[in-house]
């Protein structure tokens, strides 16, 4: 009879809020937070490539170098371009109202993008910019349709067109020589830049698991107790 | 000092609780309730919920006062200072996940508590009043979850809101005007979370924590019903405690606080591992601030207001003159206060589901998993074999009750024990 | 025993005593590790109330430019350093002799109040250098904030100093508390280093 409470709750369908309605295939994406290496990688890659449109206006510079054991003196050279210091929130200093005249919207902050959406819809759209002259921008996205971001990381991945048989655009294809990175080394660079939204999105996750681990092996240990004390002072009831 | 008194004065503990005693019924209170309180000793699984819905209370305040501490109730500080709390704030994410996955836990409970009383006829006389008491709490509680949702100010609070407070605006003539009032705005605004927070934290928990007091008052006065739906009180000893009684503590204490304890397993395996849940107990949009300007691309209310919410839309097609959205709002008033009719709904000779005809058993059934779909329903976006199902479903919703009258008289009945059985 | 359904057939002293040692030795146990978990419980609740990360944030160290500063005055706009008024003041030639000279009527002129402030403030003048003065504008009495005073906050010697407006309380130019006020200590010296000449870093 007890575990009927847990049954409900495992059984529960998990809730589609799915933030986007595009067809794509997205590819899975699987954070791990353990990966220091990759993290940083993240952080420097958002630091320069991000942080000037899209700010992480909840998140400071010196909790995340802490959790992701960058030093303080390394973090200020080589991730903080403004004359932040490292107690400040990672806010960008691109103004507010210039950005909507220049983008159409301001740039959205990315603190929780990955709550928001999933993990999975910030990895693919990071690979999925592609060639549109149809657009302002010269670019599309296969997640985000009509996006109003240019493709920062251009240089990066290179140039990228869709192609189309009878009239199904489901594929990309990569110029090759175009950028500054192979397609793996930049699969794995979005990998370590959406992990590190991943963290971002809160920054406690390992902490919490942690916690969580301990809380309930007492909580066996304390059950242990609290059944034998029951059963002994039911051993007095006539059944 | 009076001769007596030096006499009967006791050393340490003891003497210090005849001291108390004599000022204050401290020893007596407790046997009034706990030692010599005489519980019917087959109490089975459905009897844990009642003592967990006051635990998941304690919780919710106790966690709730140390959020308000760093909570900024203001339209620019609000989202923010939630992430503050997460973030900067020590064991914050803490705080907040207990908080929030015990306003889940709590509806959890209290549904499964409230089920109990269907179950086994605890809402009959002499318990009509604890009955009425007790969904006067559930009105409450649905009350202090509305208003605490719009607290963080996500985007899902703020539209979630915004259409609970537009149903307001279904009662003819004073509809608009209402809406204004409830708002103290022309759009939900800062203005109106301001007084969501006076009412989430200060007038909510105290007419809720009055209401409980009253409940487990009345509760004790008239004794607690059993799955036999028999009276204990009827058989009594020679010293006038009843036969099929035991003392609540210690034996009662015992089962609850081991109850309490397999609860925070699963309790805390979520705070810990899924607090999200799925997007069930914190919803995605609701990770994004409140804009008044996009709504997010589905709206649905927190999972334990879905079963009503599915009944609202349910109401599609308008009557007597009167709008749908009117009747909406009416048939979802009505399915949240119809259970207080239920002490004169039931006109069967026993209480127990145990001993209660077939038709009793089946409407009881169908009434769980229709309030089951109704549930799923109120979480999907509408569709139109959804809005048929829930049509259906609150057809059964309602038949259970207005029918009930009839069926619990025409069908046939098992005789109930002299005793309860264990 | 009155309980109607509570088994009380077992008349056997010895059952009887083997099941109320056995009881005793549950209720402690289980109240032993519930204790544990109690205290587990309230930590998180205790943890909560230290500072937070935009507190300590707030209460990084802080840079003071002084270069506008002339001999006789106090800094102004007061910067503050984790919430509290710093004061930085500027002796001049005058006010340091005398420091070093009259400490008649001081209730602690030596500064050994180790709390007060940093060892290389245990001198006169209280500071690094004998000209920059650097204070927590706290009176150590009930908290006011005392106010500059450049002369004539003593009677007898005329000497500038800080007077704290709330109760009374004087303090000397070297921000030593005079005997007889209500404030029992000298005037905090946070800890501070010169990053340059006319830069100082508190904290």
């Amino acid at each position: 009879m007890k575990k009927t409470l847990l049954t409900l709750l495992v059984t529960l369908p998990v809730a589609a809020w799915s933030a986007s309605a595009s067809n794509w295939p997205m590819e899975e994406f699987e954070g791990d937070l353990q990966n220091l290496p990759s993290l940083q990688n993240g952080f420097k890659l958002y630091a320069n490539y991000c942080l000037g449109c899209h700010g992480l206006q909840f998140q400071r510079y010196e909790r995340t170098a802490d959790d992701l054991g960058i030093p303080h003196d390394l973090a200020m050279k080589n991730l903080v371009f403004t004359d932040q210091k490292i107690g400040d929130l990672m806010t960008t200093s691109m103004p507010k109202e210039a950005s909507k005249a220049w983008f159409g919207a301001a740039p959205p902050d990315l603190t929780m993008v990955t709550r928001v959406r999933e993990p999975d819809w910030v990895y693919n759209y990071l690979k999925t910019f592609y060639v549109d002259e149809n657009r302002p921008l010269g670019v599309n996205n296969k997640v985000f349709a009509n996006v109003g971001m240019p493709n920062v990381l251009l240089d990066l991945q290179g140039v990228q067109r869709e192609v189309c048989t009878d009239g199904v655009c489901d594929q990309l294809v990569l110029e090759a020589g175009t950028g500054a990175m192979t397609a793996a080394e930049f699969d794995s660079a979005i990998y370590d830049l959406t992990n590190f939204l991943y963290y971002v999105s809160e920054p406690a996750r390992l902490e919490r698991q942690r916690t969580g681990v301990f809380v309930l092996l007492f909580l066996i240990i304390l059950g242990s107790f609290t059944y034998l004390l029951n059963r002994e002072y039911w051993k007095d009831i006539e059944h | 000092m009076d001769k007596s008194e030096t006499q009967s004065t006791n050393s340490g503990l003891a003497g210090a609780m005849e001291w108390i005693d004599k000022r204050f019924p401290a020893t007596e209170t407790f046997e009034y309730h706990m030692s010599r309180y005489y519980a019917p000793k087959n109490f089975n699984f459905w009897y844990y919920f009642g003592f967990l819905a006051m635990f998941v209370l304690v919780n919710q305040l106790v966690t709730g006062v140390w959020l308000t501490m760093n909570y900024v109730p203001s339209g620019d500080g609000a989202f923010a200072s939630v992430e503050y709390i997460m973030r900067d704030v020590e064991y914050g994410w803490l705080m907040r996940y207990l908080h929030s996955t015990g306003a889940s836990f709590f509806f959890v409970v209290v549904y499964l508590h409230m089920y109990r009383a269907l179950r086994y006829g605890s809402y009959r006389g002499p318990r009509e009043l604890l009955w009425l008491i007790g969904m006067a709490i559930f009105i409450a509680l649905m009350a202090e979850g509305f208003f605490g949702y719009l607290l963080p100010w996500g985007n899902m609070s703020y539209w979630g809101a915004q259409v609970i407070v537009s149903l307001f605006g279904a009662i003819p003539y004073i509809g608009p005007d209402l809406m204004e009032w409830i708002r103290g705005d022309f759009l939900m605004s800062e203005t109106t979370l301001n007084r969501f927070f006076a009412l989430h934290v200060v007038a909510l928990p105290l007419v809720l924590c009055i209401l409980i007091f009253v409940h487990i008052v009345a509760l004790h006065h008239v004794g607690s019903n059993n799955p036999d739906g028999i009276e204990i009180k009827k058989d009594k000893d020679e010293n006038g405690v009843p036969r099929d009684g035991i003392p609540f503590h210690p034996y009662y204490t015992v089962h609850d606080i081991h109850a309490m304890v397999v609860f925070l397993f699963i309790f805390c395996a979520v705070v810990f591992f899924a607090p999200e849940m799925g997007g069930y107990f914190l919803e995605k949009p609701n990770f994004e601030m409140a804009d008044p300007l996009k709504t997010p691309d589905h709206i649905a209310p927190v999972w334990y207001y879905t079963p009503f919410y599915a009944m609202l839309r349910a109401a599609t097609f308008p009557l007597f003159g009167l709008s749908a959205k009117f009747w909406g709002f009416v048939v979802m008033i009505g399915a949240i206060v119809i259970p207080a009719a239920l002490p004169w709904l039931d006109r069967s000779p026993v209480k127990s589901m145990r001993y209660k005809g077939s038709i009793s058993r089946m409407m009881l059934t169908l009434f769980v998993i229709s309030f089951f779909i109704l549930g799923y329903l109120g979480t999907q976006a509408p569709s139109k074999a959804g809005t048929i199902a829930a049509q259906v479903c609150t057809a059964i919703y309602f038949a259970y009750f207005i029918l009930m009258p009839w069926y619990t008289r025409v069908e046939k009945t098992q005789p109930e024990p002299e005793r309860v059985t264990v | 025993m009155s309980e109607g359904a509570v088994n009380n057939t077992s008349g056997e002293t010895d059952q009887e005593n083997s099941t109320n040692s056995r009881r005793y030795f549950l209720i402690q146990a289980t109240s032993a590790v519930g204790a544990v978990g109690a205290a587990g419980a309230a930590w998180p609740f205790i943890k909560y109330w230290t500072p937070s990360a935009k507190a300590r944030a707030a209460g990084a160290p802080v840079k003071i430019d002084f270069s506008k500063l002339s001999p006789g005055e106090m800094l102004s706009p007061i910067v503050a350093w984790r919430g509290k008024p710093i004061f930085v003041v500027y002796r001049d030639q005058p006010s340091i002799d005398a420091l070093e000279t009259d400490s008649g009527g001081l209730a602690d002129p030596d500064s050994t109040n180790p709390e007060q402030q940093p060892d290389f403030a245990v001198n006169p003048w209280r500071s690094e250098r004998p000209e920059i003065g650097v204070y927590v504008g706290i009176c150590t009495h009930l908290g006011c904030s005392p106010k500059y005073v450049e002369t004539d906050n003593f009677e007898n010697t005329g000497q500038g100093g800080f007077f704290c407006p709330c109760h009374g309380s004087k303090f000397d130019l070297a921000g030593r508390v005079v005997a007889g006020v209500p404030a029992p200590y000298n005037l905090e010296v946070p800890p501070y280093r010169f990053e340059s000449d006319t830069v100082i870093v508190i904290g």
